[in-house]
């Protein structure tokens, strides 16, 4: 059987699902439609979801990837929920600064802080 | 007369097919070959980055994945910087076209980040006058001791 990429871990919590990526590169073309369809998929479970994004296994990333990030951020939007993204490393977030994407989401340092005062 | 050959700029090319899986061969070997020219981690990645960028939009925006068409990557090693250039065959873009997408409605939008993070990476990126070959050179990373100021991993938010 063929291994499917990219790998996520979805965690129900109290507050918020946690979705973390598994893999350290986030590349292919595929794999980024493939994890579009398992995060949308979450979301959509939930009527108003707390999300948070971690990216702690995450090694490097391309600027389809924060495309992703950005179609995600508009649907949870739409539904009026909360997405926030933590354990980003330097080098990722040099990406998100050079991108200016640190206006646009907000970034925790890790899971225990993303989850505080959510609603 | 004994020269070390790793001060001697080495020149490789390769022709690649149109298919965005090929970058990995793309990466995997220019990367071998900045390791054995000295050239660090922050090097590394920052190559690794553009090359993605710069070799998907040859594939696709370029040559619009047209098994037909090939992109050409012609790159040049010494052990003070890295120099290349990705050439597709499409008809080309006008990169100073192109929006930024740091700023208003542009900063919402899923795509058109990859020229920015080429330009951020890489210490020249230029498009030749079609629009379809873009040569860019980065030079190696200084060690950390004489670069601390600019160490973009102490700016924690």
């Amino acid at each position: 059987m063929a291994d499917i990429k990219p790998r996520i871990s979805v965690e129900y919590a109290s507050k918020a699902v946690i979705i973390s990526f598994t893999d350290e590169k986030i590349l292919e073309d595929k794999d980024i439609i493939a994890l579009q369809e398992s995060i949308m998929s979450v979301i959509e479970q939930s009527e108003k979801i707390n999300l948070i994004l971690d990216f702690g296994n995450v090694k490097f990333l391309s600027s389809a990837v924060l495309g992703l990030l950005i179609r995600i951020s508009k649907r949870i939007y739409e539904i009026e929920g909360h997405l926030r993204l933590c354990n980003i490393n330097p080098k990722i977030y040099e990406i998100f600064k050079i991108t200016r994407l640190t206006k646009t989401f907000d970034i925790y340092k890790d899971i225990e802080s993303a989850t505080e005062e959510l609603p | 007369m004994f020269i070390m050959t790793s001060e001697i700029p080495t020149n490789y090319s390769m022709i690649v097919e149109s298919k965005p899986s090929e970058v990995v061969r793309v990466c995997d070997e220019v990367a071998a070959k900045l390791k054995e020219n000295g050239f660090g981690k922050d090097d590394l990645f920052a190559v690794h980055l553009t090359l993605e960028e710069a070799f998907l939009n040859a594939v696709k925006h370029g040559n619009k994945c047209d098994p037909a068409k090939k992109v050409i990557v012609e790159y040049s090693i010494s052990r003070e910087k890295l120099e290349i250039t990705i050439t597709d065959q499409g008809p080309g873009f006008k990169p100073d076209n192109v929006e930024d997408p740091r700023f208003g409605e542009a900063l919402f939008k899923p795509g058109g980040r990859g020229l920015l993070l080429m330009n951020s990476y890489m210490d020249m990126v230029k498009y030749n006058e079609q629009g379809n070959s873009v040569y860019m050179v980065r030079y190696k990373e200084k060690p950390l001791q004489h670069r601390e100021s600019l160490d973009l991993t102490k700016d924690k938010d």
